[in-house]
Formats: C-alpha cells, structure tokens, sequence
C-alpha cells in the first residue's frame, strides 16, 4: 500500500475558498511560474497516447485485429484502461465461480478505480480488502491457487511489490516444479501498477519487471492499451502458471479505445507487430510504446524513407524470441527502450539473445535506451526517462553507425 | 534437562486415563469439569518447555479468543479538563504554550499545502488533520532522541525547529531541499534534528528503528529511538520482525502507533481483529500502553512513561494511540467514496485535540481568544512567506539527479551523466533547464 495513491487524474478541487483566496491574494501565481514551477501534468511528460496510431478510435479498427476473431462479430465499447481491466474481471469473476479478486483497498473500487462496482456486484466474500500486507497477499492468492481457485490479487503499487517477492519467487515460481507437478498455482494472477507517471518520485514510478523475469516459473506481462489490457488480463487470469500483470499506470486514463464487450483472450509468450519495417527493429512495451512511436516520427522527419519495425513485447517472461529475433534478421538493427534503469534491465536480455542468435546479421550495435541508473527522481523525471530525444538520437546512432 | 525435573511434574505431566477421557469430553462440548478447574492453585504445575516457561500444566481445557481489553489512558476530557487531579500536567506556561503553538501552525502549513496542491502548484500533499495531539509525543523525547517516522508526523519535526522554510523547500523541491527534489512533498527528514528520511513503503522504517535503537544503547547514550507507524503499517510483516526483535535484543525504542481508523479506505475493523495494535504488544512480551490520541496530555505522559522504560531499562515500549484521520488520506484521495462527510465532521466537533488543548490552556488563564487570533493570523503569514520564498526557487542542479547514489559516482553514472549533458546542450529546448539552479 501506498502513502500517496495517485491518481493519473487530480480530483476536482474541493476545499472551502478561503485558504484558496487567501493564497491568491497573498502569492499571486505570475505565469511563468506557472508555466514551468507547476507541477508535472497528471499524465507526466508523455506526447498525447490519444494520437497514437495505435490505439483503436473505432469499432472497425478495433475489430480488425486477427487476434480478436473470436469476437469479431461483437460489439464494442469505449473504456479507458482501468475500465477495461475491471470489464475482465467482471468477466472472470462471472466465468469461474472460484475466482476472487482481493488486494488493499479493493472493495470500494481499488485507488486506481479498477476494481469499481466488482464487490457490489459479486459480493464481499468475493471482492475483498485485505488487511495491509503484500506478502500476505501473495501468500493467500497462492494457497488459494493451491486448492484450484483462481485468485486474483492486486498490489497497489509495483513499488510495493517487494515484501511479496519470497512469496512469488520462492513460492509461487516454484510451487509445480518443486512437487513435481503434485501441485501447481496456476490460478494466480498478480495485478499491480508500474511506471513513469510524471510525479510519482522514489516510490510510485518503478518498472520492477526484470526482478521478476529473472525467475524461472513466473510469466510477466504488460499490457500497452485497453485493448490489449483486456485480452491479456483475461489469458492471465486463466493461465495455468503464476502470472505477473503489470499495468502502466499512466494509461489508466489516458489510453482510451473501443473495446470488445465480450470475452475474449490475447495470446501470452507473443510479441505484437505494431508497424512492420525493414531498416531498423525497436523493441518497447507498455507506455515506452507511445514514447517510441513519437521518436520513429522524429527521426524519420531527420532520415526520410527510415522503415522501422515496432514490436510489442507484451510479454516479458516468457518473451517472443523468435518474433524478435526474425525482425532483427530482415533489419539488421535493434533498438530496446524500457523505463526501468539500464543496467541489469530486460534489455539486457533481449540484447544477449539477438547478439547470439543475429551475431552476423547485426549492423549495428544494439542500442539499449533506458533510464539512467539512479532511484526513480522527483524532480528529475523529464531527465530521467528514455524520453522521445533520446529514443530518436539512438534509432540515429543505429542508422549512422 | 529431564534429570532436572521433579519426579512429582512428571507424574502430573502424564495424564492418567481419566483426566484423558475428560479431555475427549472437553473437546467435543467445550465444557470443563468443576473438580479438575477446582485443582488448587498451589498444586499447579509450571511446564518445562523451553518455549513458555511461565506456563502452568492445566486440566482445564481453555479455548482464549479473547483477552482483556486495554483501557485508553486520558488526561483531559473533550473540554480540556483534567479529569484527576493528580494528573495535572506538571508543566511550565512556556512549554504548554509552544505544543499548543506548533499544532495551530502545524494546521496551517496543512490548509496552505493542502490547498496549492489542489491549484496545481506542488504535486502531492497529506494533512495532519485530526491527529495533531502527536506532537505531546514529540514534546516527551530527548532532541537527540532518534525518531523513525511514517509520513504523517510533520508536527514532531516542527516541534523539533524544522523551519517553515525547510518544510516548504521540501514541498517545491526546490534547490534549498535537504532532500534534493528527488522524492515526492512530506517525505521530510532532517539528520540535525535526528528524523530519519521519511520512505513511502509502509512499515519498512520498524525494524530498522529497533537496529537504531540497539546501536544507541551499544553506545552507551542515553537515548532512545522514537518510530511512528498507522494501524495499517501494523498488518505488515515489518512490523511483526520490529517487534519481535526489539524485544529479544532488549532495544531502547518506542513504537507508537496512530491508530486513525483508516489505512486509505480499509476501516481498522477490517484492518485487524483482536483489541487493537496494543495487543500485540503485549503479545510479544513487551510494555504497552494504550492512549487517547487526541488527548495531548495523555500522548504526553505516556510517551514520557514509556521514553522512561526505554532509556533506563533498555526495553521496547508500544504506545498505540487512538484517534480519527479527519483530512482525506492524501491529496490523491476522496474519502467521501468511503465514509460519510458527516462522520467526519461530528469528529472535528466533538473530539478536537486542538480545541482540547486550547481549552485547557484557557482554563488555566494562559490563552484567549486575542492571544489565538494573534497568533493564526502571524502563523499563517509566516506559512506564507516562506511558501511565496519556495516557491520562487529554482529546482535543485540538474546532476543532482547522479549524485548519492552511492557515495561516489561509478563508471556508469560518470557515463551517463556526461551523455546527458550533450543531450541537453543538443536540444536546449527540449530539456529545458531554466527552471534549475546552475551546476556549482
């Protein structure tokens, strides 16, 4: 649990004007203060997501998607991502008469609003806060798990993550391997919030998903949009092994698309082909997409005709080899960006892997754009991040070298 | 070991076959037989296991799911009067006065960052709100007393001589910082004020105040370690270990714990079962004491009590004290999803620990209402000021961002840093770094 529960929305102000008038009167803003001492916008330094081309505006292009047949002759619906991580719930909970879905502060709505009306509708013996332990968490999703029940638990912050690490490392990875195969908890699904989110300092930023895909036995996903939120959660949710949902908390508002109402489920272990390309591979997940695609715009203002291929991990244990490692064959370039700090970050990963399997088709020398390797920092967060420049001076140094 | 246990122990150890067959019976119906609960007290037995040596080997099958609730410790009345007169608080006017004086400046730093939050002007913010009788806590220590806190005691800093400014510095992130804008408002500490760096993840700070307790009383100081949690943090394993450990390695700290009802929307009813934090105290074999929390005279004396067992015997102390978290749990949350305005406001009402004070303060003809209304109006002027001050800051270098880390800058972050300082003089206004204060 948190100290600060951000919102990626401020609530509507809401104190009586005194205080208010009293500091207009006494500390008038002056507009360039206001222009730069102001706080972060709520959704931090990231270029629009609703521009992106990637998400889907419309119920012919959400539909378009081959990975959606199964419901293609559906409707559709706006949600943001927080709505369409609860509409999975709702159809997980509605699906599977064992499922539950507990966490801090999850019976009213869970502080990022994902868990809305779920207690109203399924019950309180079935949406449940939990007192404020993530290990204990962990531990009961796991025990549940064990007797064949689906559990589906929230850590509030990924940030607070870790006292729940023995449980899900030691635990949870292990629990079918180390019986050989007596037991499983494959109905285990993880959800927590990560990332960048423009003022979240030290405690409320972080992208601990290398920790965890480290771990022999665990599966990491990260969803990049409602779409694909929905689809993934769901596959998540009814995975046979211990699954690891890690939300870029910044797109809960902001990533906005029609979504399939009905049930359907997003491949685990697969990458996605975003835009196919043949000069260069970038390789991204989550909110760092919308990041990358600006910086493909970018330098492709600088290198016309630059083809890029932008890839989705979307999951990062475990990760799609062999779609990476085909892109990196026809281009011949990769480049990795993830908000978590360079060293020891999946990209390292990645990188290793395409150096052993690509060796003599590489170009260029793997480009890794990261955050630099210091904690998570308030104030220095434009500065910190792989931001749009950055990512486009390195898809440069790519094409230059 | 058994050589050294009396023939007669072992003899009542081993149960004969018809306490066993009174045993079955207690177990299907709970009941217990007269004659065997009428076994006279000095025929009992003590066990010698190693693991509860003041147990004694019983007949009487006892299912406890409940112990004896605690009483609240209380001074004063919700008027501000002292209730025995034996009670009263042994205190000077000056001493009374600068408790009172810091909880009416504590709220005003709370309404004026609480508000500038709310236009956009800091990011984040939580209150004190409801819960400044704390500062009876702070009131009690020794200076040098190192305190551990959560996030909700700005009031022990200020009572400590945290300036306006220094609290406003934090908020802005500002150059002036002692934090270096690196982490989000209230996560204050102040090393020459010994108050540890504030973290946001909830009851990590327990343990490690009980290992700071344990090198104090290495050294041979005489003082303690003062660490502040939430009921919430409580449920945590953190705390659990903290407990444990201060009390087998004999730590000279005070766990106090404010008990607001809440941990975000979780009410405490759903938080914990049993009666409350102070149990648990008591369950791991150490002094406890339960306190009105809004009762700046009862924090007071109790925090001075337990500061007493702390320093002079080298044990751990839990203080849980009881009161109600009337602010929201932070600027990024609405209670209103989660409890009625109108329980908040029958609150600010009826149990006001900073009503409590002043009245007890006017009863003793130290305050009235020229000396409050002198006082708000300057408080708030000074909390202006040094707001106004902050906020015209630059924010801290922009290498900041590298330094501490560790000690000294490793080959990597030498790298990146370097490659940082092309970026930005590659696109000046992409990272725009006006607003920072010049590299030194």
């Amino acid at each position: 649990m948190s100290i600060a529960t951000l919102r990626t929305s401020y609530l509507a102000a809401s104190l009586a004007s005194v205080s208010r008038s009293m500091l207009k009167q006494q500390v008038p803003i002056k507009s360039q203060y206001a222009a730069t001492n102001s706080p972060p916008p709520p959704e931090g330094f990231m270029p629009g997501v609703a521009n992106s081309k990637f998400i889907r505006n419309t119920h012919h292009e959400a539909l378009r998607n081959p990975e959606l047949a199964g419901v293609a002759n559906g409707e559709t619906k706006k949600m943001n991502t927080f709505q369409a991580i609860n509409d999975a719930m709702s159809i997980a909970l509605a699906t599977d008469d064992t499922a539950c879905v507990f966490g801090e502060d999850v019976a009213f709505g869970g502080v990022f609003r994902c868990t809305m009306g779920l207690a109203e509708m399924f019950g309180r013996d079935r949406v449940f806060n939990t007192p404020l332990s993530e290990q204990g968490i962990a531990g009961f999703g796991i025990g549940m798990a064990a007797m064949g029940s689906t559990a589906i638990a929230e850590i509030q912050f990924a940030d607070y993550i870790f006292p729940a690490f023995d449980q899900l490392v030691n635990e949870a990875a292990k629990y079918r391997y180390r019986s050989g195969g007596e037991f499983d908890v494959g109905g285990l699904c993880i959800r927590t919030p990560c990332g960048a989110v423009g003022h979240g300092g030290h405690y409320h930023s972080q992208s601990p998903e290398a920790y965890f895909a480290h771990t022999p036995g665990l599966k990491v996903v990260i969803p990049r949009s409602p779409i694909q939120a929905k689809g993934l959660l769901l596959a998540s949710v009814r995975d046979r092994n211990p699954v690891i949902f890690m939300e870029p908390k910044i797109l809960y508002r902001a990533a906005v698309e029609m979504v399939p109402v009905g049930d359907y489920e997003l491949p685990l272990g697969k990458a996605e082909i975003l835009t196919q390309g043949k000069d260069l591979t970038v390789v991204g997940w989550g909110a760092q997409l919308y990041v990358l695609e600006n910086a493909i715009q970018l330098a492709q203002k600088k290198m016309p005709g630059l083809s890029v291929e932008l890839i989705d991990l979307r999951s990062i244990l475990p990760w799609d080899v062999e779609t990476v490692c085909n892109s990196v064959n026809k281009t011949g370039r990769l480049l990795i960006a993830h908000e978590a700090p360079k060293t020891q970050g999946f990209a390292a990963e990645i990188a290793t892997t395409v150096m052993e399997r690509c060796f003599l088709r590489l170009e260029a020398p793997i480009q890794r754009l990261c955050s630099y390797d210091t904690p998570f920092p308030l104030i220095f967060e434009k500065f910190h991040v792989p931001d749009m420049i950055r990512c486009a001076e390195g898809i440069e140094r790519a094409m230059k070298f | 070991m058994f050589a050294r246990i009396p023939a007669r122990a072992v003899a009542r150890a081993i149960p004969s076959r018809t306490l066993a067959a009174t045993s079955v019976k207690a177990f299907a119906t709970s009941a217990v037989s007269k004659d065997i609960s009428a076994t006279s007290k000095k025929d009992r037995i003590k066990v010698n296991f190693p693991g509860a040596l003041d147990s004694h080997f019983s007949q009487k099958l006892e299912i406890r799911e409940r112990m004896e609730p605690i009483d609240t410790f209380r001074v004063m009345d919700t008027d501000g009067k002292v209730l025995d007169p034996s009670l009263e608080p042994d205190v000077t006017e000056e001493f009374a006065i600068k408790i009172y004086k810091d909880m009416l400046t504590l709220n005003n730093v709370d309404l004026i960052l609480y508000e500038a939050q709310r236009q956009g002007r800091i990011s984040f913010y939580m209150t004190n709100a409801g819960e400044e009788a704390y500062i009876g806590s702070a009131a009690a220590l020794d200076p040098e007393d190192e305190i551990f806190g959560q996030y909700r005691e700005a009031g022990t800093l200020l009572y400590r001589g945290f300036t306006l400014d220094q609290f406003m510095n934090q908020c802005y992130s500002n150059d002036l910082d002692l934090g270096k804008g690196r982490q989000m408002p209230v996560h204050f500490g102040c090393k020459a004020l010994h108050f540890q760096t504030i973290s946001s993840p909830l009851a990590t700070q327990l343990p490690q105040a009980s290992g700071a307790a344990y090198a104090i009383k290495r050294s041979g100081r005489k003082n303690c370690v003062m660490c502040y949690f939430g009921e919430g943090a409580a449920s945590e394993g953190d705390f659990h270990a903290a407990l444990n450990i201060a009390a087998t390695t004999s730590c000279p700290v005070i766990f106090f714990c404010r008990n607001n009802g809440f941990a975000i929307s979780t009410p405490a009813n759903e938080q914990y079962k049993g009666d409350g934090i102070a149990s648990r105290g008591v369950g791991y074999g150490m002094h406890t004491i339960r306190v009105d929390g809004n009762d700046v005279w009862a924090v007071y004396k109790a925090t001075q009590e337990a500061r007493k067992i702390a320093v002079e015997q080298h044990k751990p102390v839990l203080i849980e004290a009881m009161t109600y978290r009337v602010g929201h749990h932070s600027t990024s949350d609405d209670s209103s999803a989660y409890r009625s305005k109108k329980e908040v406001e029958d609150w600010k009402r009826h149990d006001n620990p900073i009503v409590r004070m002043r009245k007890w303060l006017e009863n003793k003809g130290w305050w009235d209402e020229t000396k409050e209304s002198s006082h708000k109006s300057f408080a708030r002027s000074q909390v202006l000021k040094s707001f106004a001050a902050a906020e015209k800051r630059k924010k801290p270098p922009v290498s900041e961002m590298f330094n501490d880390v560790y000690d000294k800058l490793t080959p990597n972050l030498i790298e990146q840093k370097k490659e940082l300082e092309e970026l930005i003089k590659k696109y000046p206004d992409h990272y725009d770094t006006s607003n920072y204060a010049p590299e030194k």
